[in-house]
C-alpha cells in the first residue's frame, strides 16, 4: 500500500502549492490593483485617517476637521462658512465622494500626491501623524463676502465671477442659493438627510449647482461687448465716435421682423458709445448680421466661448454658435437666440477689456504647499489670447465708462475710480415669459491706470416684478460691493 | 551467539522507524516556539491596537502554555514513540487563531453586528476541551487497532451525526446557507466535523477487510477494473446516503470533502488507479449536478466567477431577489490589501467581511494582516501536518492503520484546500473552516481528535518492536554430542 501512499502525499503536496500559487497571484501580482480599487473601503478609511489638509484663502484656511468617533473613518471636514465658499471648495464626504476643488485637489489634501512622499516618509521616521498639504487659492475673501452677501440680500438667485483682469486670478466665485458643505461631511443619517434635501430631485433651487462655473445664462445685452470688439477688430468701425449705419427700426435680413429697442432711445445711425450707453439693440444686431457668423464666432471663441475652461475646476462651456443665417446671427449678437454664457465668461470679457485687450487664463489655484507649507507647485499667470488690439480695448474701455458714467450702468460708480461696465437683461423661457436675468460686467481702474478687478454678476429673480428687473438695478450694486472690497483689500 | 545482540536490529520490515528515539525532547522545544510566537503575535496585536502590552498577555500565555505542556506530558506518558511535529504545529495554529480571533473581538464593527467580543476566551475554552479530548483518545485508545471491531457502529454513528441537524427543533441555522448546526442549549454544534473522523474509521475498517476482493475480484468495463457489486456496494450507499444528507443540509464544501476521503481511501486500499479517474469524474458529474438546482450554490458559483458583479448586487436592495454575498470580493480585498508583508497584527480592516469574518474567513486576516509571507507560512504549517500524517500512514505497519492515516490527513489536507482555495477565489466558497485557525467549538475540538488518533497512530508506528520471543527451536536442536 506504499506505492499509493507516496502518490496521495504528492497529491496533497500539489494542493498546497496550489494555494501557494494561487496566493502569489493575490498577494503579489494582483495586490496593487486590489488595495487601490475604489470600491475597496480601505481606500476611504485610509483617506479619512489622517487629517485631511486645507483649502486656504488670504492665508487663512477655510476648511477644518474633526475627529469622529463612530464608524471606521477617524476625520470628517468641516468648513468655515460653508455655503460662502461652496463654489470654491466644492465638497467631501464620507459617504458621497467629493467634487470640484476637494476632487480635483484630492492627492495633496489627502497626502497621498506622490510630491508629498518624501515628506510622509520623513515623517513616519519622525513618528509624526501624516498630514495631507494644503490648497492656497487666489481668492480674496473680502471680495467673496461682498459677492454672496449682495447676492443673499437680493434673496433671487444668482452668481458672482470676479477676476483679477493682469493676472487671470480669480477673486470671487459666489452662486446662490448655496450650501453648508459640513452638513453632508459625514457618512452618518443627518448626513444623508441633508444630502437628499439638497438633491436637485427634491430641491428646485438645486443648491448644489456651482453657478458661477457650471450655469450657462443668455448673457443679454452683456454681449455687445463682444460685438463692439468685433466690430472694431474687423475694421467695422475704426472709432468709439463716428457715426453707425443703422437705422432704426432695423428689419433684420432676410426677414420682415423688425428688431425692437428697449424704449425711447437714440439708436438711428447711433455711434458706438452712445449705442452702448443706451444699449441698442438696433446698433449691435446689424453689427453681427453685418459681420457674419463666422466672424461672431471667431471674435467670441478669443474671448473664451465654447470652450471648457478649467480653473482647475471645470466650467461649462459658453455657447455661440456656428451655423445661423443673418436674422439669428444679429439675435446672437445682442446675447439672445443661442447665445449663452457662464459668469466667469462674462467676467473674462470684461477682464479682457480691462487688460487691454490681453485675455489671461483664469485660475483659482495659487500654490500647493506641504502641510508646514513648502511650496510644491506655483501656478504662473498664462496669456489665454488676445480678443482685441490694445488700441481697441482702450476704444472699448472708453465706451463701457461712458457706460457707467452716463449711461444704464449709474449704479456701479465708484468714487475716485473709474469704473467700465455693461448692463445686460436677457429674456428667457418660451415666448420671453420668465423673469428675465439681470446681468452686469465691469471692471474698476485706479487712477494708475492699473486694473484690480473684473467682474460679472447674474441676478435671476422670479419673485421680482418684471418692470423692476434691470442689470443697472439688481446686478450693478453688487458688482459695485465686489469691486470696492477688492479696491479697499489692495490699499 | 545471535541472541546477545541487540534486538532492534533484528527486525525484517522495510520500514525503518523501529528504534527511533522518542524524540520528546525535540517536541517540547518545538512546543516552546508554539507557544512563545502567539504570545509575541497578542502582545503585537495589544500595541497596535490600544498602544499598550495587552493586560491579559500573562493569563494568555500561562493559558496557552498550560494546554500545550498537558498535552505533551500526555504524549510522553501514552505515546511516548509519536511523531513529534504534530502537536508543536495543531499548538502553533490554535495559539495564532487565538490571537486573530481576540484581535476581531476589539472590532467595533464585528462588535456593533454582535460577532464580537470574548469570542477568543470562548475559543480559549473550546480549545482546553480540545486538548482534553486530544488526551482522552491517548488514554483510552491504547492500540488504534481497537478501532476495527467498531466499523459498523461508527457508520450508524456518522450517518446519525450527519443526519441530527435535519431533526426538527435540534437543528439551527445560523448563518446564511448551510443547516450543519445543532443547538443544545447555548451550545452549537456541527457534527459534520466529528462525522469526518468517525466516517473514516469505517471507511478504514471496512476497505481493510475487503481489500483484496475489490482490487481482485473485478470485472473489467470500458477499461476500467470494476468491482463486484456486493464488495463495493454497502461502502457506495453509505457514502452516497452522507453526500444526499449534506446535499439537503446544502454543505456541499463537507460532502466534497467525504468524496475526497473515500477515493483516497479507496485508491490506497485497492491500488487500482482507475479509482482516482471514476473519482474525478463522479466529483465533476455530483457537483455540476448539485449546481443546476441548487440555488445556494449557484450563487457561489457566481460569486466565484464574478465577485465584483456579485458585490455590486448585495449593494443594491431587492436587485433579482437572491440573496448575493459581498464576503468574497471583500475576502479578495483584504488579501490584496495585505500584500507581501502584510499591514500588521491589528492593523488591517478585515472585519469588512462582518459576520464570517472570524470563522469562514479567518484567513483572510493573516492575508491582510500578515501578507503573503504569513498566509505561505501558515499554509506550509497545514503542509506539514498532512505530510507527517502521511509519514505515519506510510510508517504504519497494519492496513487499518495505514488507510485510518491516510483517511485523515487527505481529508484534513482537503478540508485545508477547500476553505482556503474558497476564500482565496481558487474555487468557489463552501463554508467550511480552517481548521485550528477559524473560531468555533466542533472545528478546534474534533481536529484535536482527529490529531489525536494521528499520533497514536505514529506512535503504534514508530514503536520498537518487541524483542523477538526467545526461538524455542534454539534450545532444542541443540547438537547432543554423544560422549
Amino acid at each position: 500500500m506504499n506505492k499509493p501512499l507516496r502518490r496521495i502525499a504528492i497529491f496533497c503536496g500539489l494542493l498546497v502549492l496550489a494555494l501557494l500559487i494561487r496566493d502569489n497571484w493575490l498577494q503579489y501580482v494582483k495586490a496593487d490593483a486590489l488595495r487601490e480599487d475604489p470600491d475597496n473601503r480601505r481606500v476611504l478609511i485610509a483617506r479619512y485617517a489622517t487629517p485631511r489638509g486645507d483649502i486656504i484663502v488670504g492665508g487663512n484656511p477655510i476648511t477644518g476637521h474633526t475627529e469622529t468617533t463612530s464608524g471606521d473613518f477617524k476625520f470628517k471636514r468641516t468648513y468655515k462658512n460653508g455655503a460662502m465658499w461652496a463654489p470654491v471648495t466644492g465638497f467631501v464626504s464620507q459617504a458621497y465622494g467629493a467634487n470640484q476643488l476637494e476632487s480635483i485637489q484630492d492627492g495633496i489634501l489627502s497626502g497621498t500626491d506622490d510630491r508629498l512622499f518624501f515628506r510622509n516618509t520623513l515623517d513616519m521616521i519622525t513618528g509624526k501623524e501624516k498630514e495631507g498639504g494644503n490648497v492656497v487659492t487666489t481668492l480674496n475673501a473680502a471680495a467673496q463676502k461682498a459677492a454672496y452677501n449682495g447676492l443673499k440680500n437680493q434673496g433671487g438667485k444668482g452668481a458672482v465671477a470676479a477676476i483679477e483682469p493682469s493676472t487671470g486670478k480669480i477673486l470671487a466665485l459666489a452662486s446662490f442659493p448655496s450650501y453648508d458643505p459640513s452638513t453632508i461631511a459625514g457618512g452618518g443619517e443627518s448626513d444623508a438627510e441633508a444630502w437628499k434635501k439638497l438633491d436637485k430631485k427634491n430641491n428646485p433651487d438645486d443648491p448644489m449647482l456651482n453657478r458661477a462655473l457650471r450655469e450657462v445664462y443668455p448673457p443679454g445685452s452683456t454681449f455687445k461687448v463682444v460685438t463692439a470688439a468685433a466690430a472694431l477688430e474687423n475694421g467695422l468701425y475704426t472709432t468709439a465716435d463716428e457715426k453707425t449705419k443703422s437705422p432704426d427700426p432695423w428689419v433684420m435680413e432676410g426677414t420682415t421682423t423688425k428688431l425692437p429697442n428697449e424704449g425711447d432711445i437714440p439708436c438711428e445711425n447711433a455711434t458706438l458709445r452712445v449705442a452702448l450707453q443706451y444699449s441698442c439693440n438696433t446698433v449691435f444686431g446689424k453689427i453681427g448680421s453685418d459681420l457674419g457668423n463666422d466672424k461672431m464666432l471667431e471674435e467670441a471663441k478669443k474671448f473664451g466661448f465654447t470652450e471648457e475652461q478649467f480653473t482647475p475646476t471645470r466650467t461649462s462651456a459658453s455657447v455661440f454658435s456656428d451655423d445661423m443665417n443673418p436674422s439669428e446671427t444679429a439675435l446672437s449678437s445682442i446675447g439672445q437666440f443661442n447665445t449663452a454664457a457662464t459668469p466667469l465668461q462674462m467676467a473674462m470679457v470684461a477682464s479682457a477689456v480691462a487688460n487691454n485687450g490681453t485675455l489671461m487664463k483664469p485660475y483659482m489655484v495659487d500654490e500647493l504647499q506641504t502641510h508646514n507649507l513648502d511650496a510644491l507647485e506655483k501656478t504662473d499667470p498664462e496669456e489665454l489670447s488676445k480678443p482685441l488690439s490694445a488700441e481697441n480695448a482702450q476704444i472699448l474701455q472708453s465706451m463701457m465708462e461712458t457706460v457707467v458714467k452716463d449711461g444704464t450702468g449709474k449704479n456701479a460708480q465708484i468714487p475716485d475710480v473709474t469704473v467700465g461696465g455693461k448692463t445686460g437683461t436677457a429674456q428667457h423661457g418660451v415666448e420671453n415669459s420668465e423673469n428675465p436675468y439681470a446681468w452686469f460686467i465691469s471692471y474698476a481702474k485706479l487712477s494708475d491706470g492699473s486694473s484690480p478687478v473684473a467682474v460679472a454678476v447674474v441676478v435671476e429673480d422670479e419673485k421680482a416684478v418684471r418692470d423692476d428687473i434691470s442689470g443697472g438695478g439688481l446686478a450693478a450694486p453688487i458688482a459695485k460691493s465686489v469691486m470696492e472690497a477688492v479696491i479697499d483689500s489692495k490699499k | 551467539m545471535s541472541s546477545t545482540t541487540n534486538p532492534s536490529t533484528h527486525h525484517t520490515s522495510t520500514i525503518g522507524a523501529i528504534g527511533a528515539p522518542s524524540r520528546r525532547n525535540t517536541e517540547l522545544a518545538l512546543l516552546l516556539f508554539a507557544v512563545v510566537i502567539p504570545v509575541f503575535a497578542y502582545a503585537n496585536v495589544g500595541l497596535a491596537i490600544h498602544d499598550e502590552v495587552p493586560t491579559g498577555l500573562l493569563g494568555y500565555g500561562l493559558g496557552l502554555g498550560l494546554l500545550a505542556g498537558v498535552g505533551h506530558l500526555a504524549v510522553r506518558k501514552f505515546a511516548p514513540y509519536a511523531d513529534p511535529l504534530l502537536l508543536p504545529l495543531a499548538t502553533l495554529l490554535n495559539g495564532l487563531g487565538l490571537v486573530a480571533i481576540w484581535r476581531l473581538d476589539q472590532s467595533k464593527l464585528l462588535q456593533q453586528i454582535g460577532q464580537a467580543g470574548g469570542k477568543a476566551t470562548n475559543q480559549l475554552i473550546y480549545t482546553a476541551m480540545g486538548i482534553a479530548l486530544f488526551i482522552a483518545v491517548l488514554i483510552f485508545l491504547k492500540d488504534h487497532r481497537t478501532l476495527q471491531r467498531y466499523t459498523y457502529i461508527s457508520m450508524a454513528g456518522a450517518l446519525f451525526l450527519l443526519l441530527l441537524p435535519l431533526v426538527p427543533g435540534l437543528g439551527a441555522d445560523i448563518t446564511y446557507g448551510a443547516k450543519i448546526w445543532i443547538q443544545v442549549g447555548s451550545f452549537t454544534i456541527q457534527p459534520g466535523e466529528f462525522a469526518k473522523i468517525v466516517l473514516a474509521i469505517f471507511f478504514a475498517g471496512y476497505l481493510m477487510v475487503k481489500r483484496d476482493a475489490l482490487a481482485l475480484a473485478s470485472r473489467r468495463f470500458m477499461g476500467l477494473y470494476l468491482p463486484r457489486g456486493r464488495d463495493l456496494g454497502p461502502i457506495v450507499v453509505v457514502w452516497m446516503i452522507s453526500i444526499l444528507i449534506l446535499v439537503f443540509e446544502t454543505d456541499l464544501g463537507t460532502s466534497l470533502l467525504f468524496f475526497g476521503m473515500f477515493v483516497i481511501m479507496l485508491y490506497v486500499a485497492t491500488e487500482r488507479t482507475s479509482w482516482i479517474v471514476f473519482g474525478l469524474l463522479m466529483s465533476a458529474a455530483g457537483a455540476v449536478g448539485v449546481a443546476s438546482f441548487e440555488p445556494h450554490v449557484q450563487t457561489r458559483v457566481q460569486a466565484w466567477l464574478d465577485p465584483m458583479r456579485e458585490y455590486t448586487l448585495s449593494r443594491t436592495p431587492n436587485g433579482d431577489g437572491m440573496v448575493h454575498s459581498e464576503q468574497a470580493m471583500q475576502a479578495l480585498w483584504a488579501f490584496g490589501s495585505g500584500g507581501t508583508l502584510g499591514t500588521g497584527w491589528g492593523q488591517g480592516h478585515s472585519e469588512l467581511i462582518r459576520f464570517a469574518a472570524n470563522s469562514d474567513f479567518i484567513l483572510a486576516t493573516f492575508g491582510e494582516e500578515l501578507g503573503l509571507a504569513g498566509i505561505m507560512a501558515i499554509l506550509l504549517i497545514y503542509g506539514l501536518i498532512v505530510e507527517r500524517g502521511v509519514r505515519t500512514a506510510l510508517a504504519a505497519r497494519d492496513p487499518f492503520g495505514k488507510l485510518l492515516a491516510v483517511g485523515l490527513s487527505g481529508a484534513f489536507a482537503l478540508q485545508v484546500f477547500v476553505v482556503a482555495g474558497g476564500v482565496m477565489g481558487l474555487i468557489p466558497l463552501t463554508g467550511m473552516t480552517m481548521p485550528f485557525l477559524a473560531y468555533g467549538g466542533s472545528s478546534v475540538i474534533a481536529n484535536w481528535a482527529l490529531i489525536g488518533v494521528l499520533i497514536r497512530i505514529s506512535d503504534t508506528a514508530r514503536r520498537p518492536a518487541p524483542a523477538p520471543a526467545p526461538n524455542p527451536d534454539a534450545e532444542m536442536t541443540q547438537v547432543v554430542r554423544p560422549s
